[in-house]
């Protein structure tokens, strides 16, 4: 540690603040201001609330938006249910070579492309696809079932594209667990339930916080998943902000809604991480 | 609960097999896409018409593959340059990062880390639209004011790279300081006791430690990029990276050639992945 | 006689071809203190995880107050036990940690709250609770820990080396605080360690463990003074070790010539050993007489004389080492800091023995 201010520390200096500054803090900034100005005229803009005001006042955007935050906080908690008991075999019953096996197991889907799970995805579900073709062939049922394009094939989707980064940070926190506090909280007459309760999920409160907080990120943020997955009428928020940008050419009501997505975002972390009382450096760092 | 505390044997049972469950939910979608690529026909579904390899080797109307295909072929040598690019910028920039957090105390450092950490949690179209503006902000202005006509900031490799690095730095620093944190300060006084200047020092015994964390951070960050949809896909240009190129054709209708893309890049991600943990295994 | 805490009976187990404890019985009356005494990996924690239930004996039986426990769960046995590491929980604060137990037994939270300040109250440390458990120091964890399994009134307690973790001069303070515990909680301790002094100190029976037996079960002084095995007498406390082969030979009564030729005579308690067999002869350092002059040591049963080779100062546990004379013999003579000793410096002549009481011989080689 020094704490002189040498050369050297503004040569390490200038690097994050050009990153920071001009890839992320002054594109926010711009975004903020187009968000804020209304074209009154060719090339002409004022200041103004007016695409705030579109974004409350036509329904399809807040229900899309209101859509969004709640399929993704549903996302999130199925990702903590079905993630969490193998989070634990892998941290605390897994014996030997099993558990890096099955670690790696589970990343393994991750590194390859969202757009090859999803698609791979499509091939299971849909009208030909592969679970159809089974059903039938199992006489359950008698014509070809679409499984594709309805909510629960996006949150199969949601879920299965997020799995990773909620498992890591729970084997990673449960296998600091230490096995005799375990023993010692059946010891002292505890039960499967409250040593669960009491010990396991206390104990591994820092990752389930933060696997929520990156999963409910991703959900918020995915495209590919709800466009390819989800229904005609099942909108994603970011298909609007998408649509705006690129085919409207709205970029004034798109930023705006970028804000208001950003704007979800942050209140639900923050209220979550006020909830379990941990912070961002700490559940992420 | 712990193999020490005596269970239930149905529980038990019933453990083991929800985990195995698990693994077959995560394994179904790659291994049918895999599949697939094999299979004789126009179409990746059932029925199996017969096992080929044309969706890879073929030449000719109606199965041209992978290796065939210039537009796909194009597609993934621009993800492979975009994917350098940003990896390499990140793995940089995640060094010196690393090095100003854990060697430094200054004012307002634990307000930097925070916005360094800030872009893991912004949604990555986000990312993507900002800098889509902020670049065509700069154009115009840079048109207006002096008549130059600057194609670089227009959408295309140039605002995917920087789109993609103002993330995944953010990874590359983790990584990096996390190996950083755990390097003995004293190696590094040992060094220059024995005669090293402080640069040397570094250079000679602090970065070869730092090395395997530098090459997993950067093999990290290249499938990143690979993959990288929602940032990308609002900053791109004429010249579309493969998930771009993938994504468009799959809006016409999917064909088996997208499943033999897809067992590409199944290979080619285990393959580094496997590279990364032999580099992690040796420190 | 009243049925005993905890006995075991016949316990074995195994994993897989090992065999880590082997038949093994033992008793422990109410309100003592039984140590296990080994080296690490001598099945100790074997023994002390099947009485907490954590793991299942291959055969034999486990009894508490003289109702077998095999099929109670560790949640259920009215054992508790106190970890190598103490497992106290980051998660609560001391005064939770405490009432974990009460709690699953279902008390009413202001009798939790009573019993909790009692048992602080009791190991010294009253109005803690709020506290969290990592701002305690390493004596204050070891009683915290000991609290929270004494307020669910356990049968027996089991304790798992759990002085390990501290430092030299907290252990021999904890050593004379657990003994006073144990006391003021007249509950059964079962104790597992692999220092003899921790042993020694506290115990009212000590059993000394080796490779999944039971060497010798006795009190601390016993065991000390008639070693029953060569491995006791090694690993209880210091020996001067003379290998040689037994010359005569009647009774208890044994003599040994030691490979350099040294004429010992010691006993041999529980068995006779044939003239002509090799054998083993223990003395502790500090059972021998050291004397300036011949007289002093002349009506022992063994009186040597040597130079002093070298001087091992370490306070009361001094020691010199003397070549004897006829035989260039090394032997280590515990050196009394009464200041009668005081000149004693190198390449000075002493005179030295010890009554044969004081020399316990094994057979080698035989069966012990």
């Amino acid at each position: 540690m020094t704490s002189g201010r040498s050369l050297g520390f503004y040569l390490l200096l200038a690097p994050v603040l050009l990153w920071l500054l001009l890839l992320v803090i002054i594109p926010h900034i711009d975004l903020a201001l187009v968000s804020l100005r209304e074209r009154v005229g060719v090339g002409q803009y004022a200041f103004s609330f007016a695409n705030f005001l579109t974004f409350l006042n036509e329904p399809l955007y807040l229900v899309t938006f209101a859509r969004t935050a709640v399929m993704s906080i549903l996302a999130t908690f199925i990702t903590l249910i079905v993630g969490f008991p193998v989070a634990y075999f892998i941290a605390k019953m897994a014996r030997g070579k099993l558990q890096p096996i099955l670690f790696v197991l589970c990343l393994v889907p991750f590194w390859v492309s969202e757009l090859v799970r999803t698609f791979g995805w499509m091939i299971l579900l849909r009208e030909t696809g592969i679970i159809s073709s089974l059903l039938q062939w199992l006489g359950l049922v008698n014509g070809p079932v679409e499984l594709l394009y309805n909510d629960a094939a996006i949150m199969i989707g949601l879920v299965y594209t997020s799995m990773l980064f909620m498992v890591v940070p729970l084997v990673t926190t449960l296998s600091t667990l230490d096995d005799s506090l375990i023993e010692a909280g059946y010891d002292l007459g505890g039960s499967s339930a409250s040593v669960f309760r009491e010990i396991i999920v206390p104990h591994a409160m820092p990752g389930i916080v933060s696997g929520c907080i990156v999963v409910f990120m991703l959900s918020l943020g995915n495209y590919l998943t709800p466009i390819m997955l989800g229904g005609k009428d099942s909108l994603w928020f970011t298909e609007l902000i998408y649509s705006q940008f690129i085919v409207r050419f709205n970029w004034e009501l798109g930023a705006a809604f970028g804000f208001m997505l950003l704007f979800l975002s942050t209140a639900i972390v923050w209220v979550a991480l006020k909830l379990t009382g941990q912070s961002l450096e700490k559940t992420m760092g | 609960m712990i193999p020490t505390i005596p269970q239930n044997r149905t529980m038990d049972i019933a453990f083991k097999v929800y985990v195995t469950l698990f693994f077959v939910y995560l394994a179904l979608p790659l291994a049918v896409n895999a599949v697939f690529a094999f299979n004789d026909s126009q179409f990746p579904s059932l029925p199996w018409k017969g096992f080929t390899w044309n969706w890879f080797f073929g030449d000719a109307h109606p199965m041209i593959g992978v290796f065939h295909e210039r537009p796909i072929l194009r597609a993934i040598g621009t993800s492979i340059f975009i994917g350098v690019c940003v990896s390499t910028l990140a793995v940089i920039v995640g060094t010196t990062n690393a090095f100003l957090f854990n060697r430094y105390r200054f004012k307002g450092k634990e307000f930097l880390y925070f916005l360094m950490l800030l872009p893991l949690v912004i949604p990555g179209i986000l990312l993507g639209v900002s800098i889509l503006v902020f670049s065509s902000s700069i154009a115009n202005a840079m048109w207006d004011g002096f008549k130059w006509d600057i194609e670089a900031l227009r959408p295309g490799v140039l605002l995917v790279v920087l789109g993609q690095f103002s993330f995944i730095a953010t990874m590359a620093t983790l990584v990096i300081s996390a190996r950083l944190k755990t390097f003995d300060k004293t190696l590094e006084e040992a060094a220059m006791n024995l005669g090293a200047d402080a640069l040397t020092a570094i250079r000679t015994i602090t970065l070869p430690y730092l090395f395997p964390a530098m090459i997993g951070a950067f093999i990290v960050a290249f499938l990143m990029s690979f993959e990288n949809f929602n940032t990308t896909f609002m900053l791109v240009g004429s010249d579309a990276p493969l998930t771009i190129a993938m994504f468009d054709r799959l809006k016409e209708g999917s064909t088996p050639l997208l499943n033999a893309v897809s067992l590409l890049l199944m290979v080619g991600s285990s393959a580094l992945a496997l590279i990364m943990i032999a580099v992690q295994r040796k420190k | 006689m009243a049925t005993p805490d905890l006995s075991c009976i016949d316990l074995t187990r195994r994993f897989g071809d090992a065999l880590a404890v082997d038949n093994v019985s033992f008793e422990v009356p109410a309100g003592s203190f039984f140590s296990i005494l080994g080296p690490s990996g001598c099945g100790k924690t074997t023994i002390m995880r099947m009485i907490a239930g954590f793991l299942e004996p291959t055969s034999g039986d486990i009894l508490i107050k003289g109702r077998s426990v095999l099929d109670v769960p560790p949640n259920k046995r009215p054992v508790n036990m106190v970890f190598q590491h103490l497992a106290l929980f980051p998660m609560m604060n001391i005064a939770d940690n405490i009432g974990y137990g009460l709690r699953r037994k279902g008390l009413g939270k202001a009798e939790i709250e009573k019993k909790v300040e009692e048992a602080l109250e009791r190991i010294g440390l009253p109005g803690i609770g709020k506290r969290q458990v990592n701002e305690l120091s390493g004596g204050q964890k070891q009683r915290v820990a000991i609290a929270r399994c004494m307020v669910l009134e356990p049968d027996v307690l089991l304790l798992d080396e759990p002085l390990g973790a501290l430092d030299l001069k907290l252990r021999e303070q904890m050593k004379i605080e657990l003994k006073s515990l144990q006391h003021a909680f007249d509950t059964t301790f079962v104790y597992i360690t692999h220092d003899q002094s921790e042993a020694l100190v506290m115990s009212d029976t000590i059993a000394v463990m080796n490779a999944g037996r039971f060497e010798q079960m006795a009190g601390p002084e016993e065991l000390y003074h008639r070693p029953e095995t060569a491995f006791v007498a090694g690993f209880v406390g210091d020996a001067n070790i003379f290998k040689g082969e037994v010359v005569r030979s009647s009774g208890h009564d044994v003599e040994l010539r030691t490979e350099h030729g040294t004429h010992i005579k010691g006993v041999s308690l529980l068995r006779d050993i044939p003239e002509g067999r090799s054998a083993e002869a223990y003395v502790r350092p500090e059972a021998i007489h050291l004397s300036r002059t011949a007289d002093d040591v002349a009506e022992l049963d063994n009186a040597l004389s040597g130079k002093v080779e070298q001087m091992l100062f370490n306070g009361a546990a001094s020691r010199i080492r003397i070549k004897a004379e006829e035989s260039s013999e090394t032997i280590e003579v515990g050196l009394p800091q009464s200041g009668r000793f005081d000149g004693i410096r190198p390449g000075q002549t002493v005179n030295f023995g010890w009554s044969d009481k004081q020399g316990n011989i094994f057979e080698t080689g035989g069966k012990e």
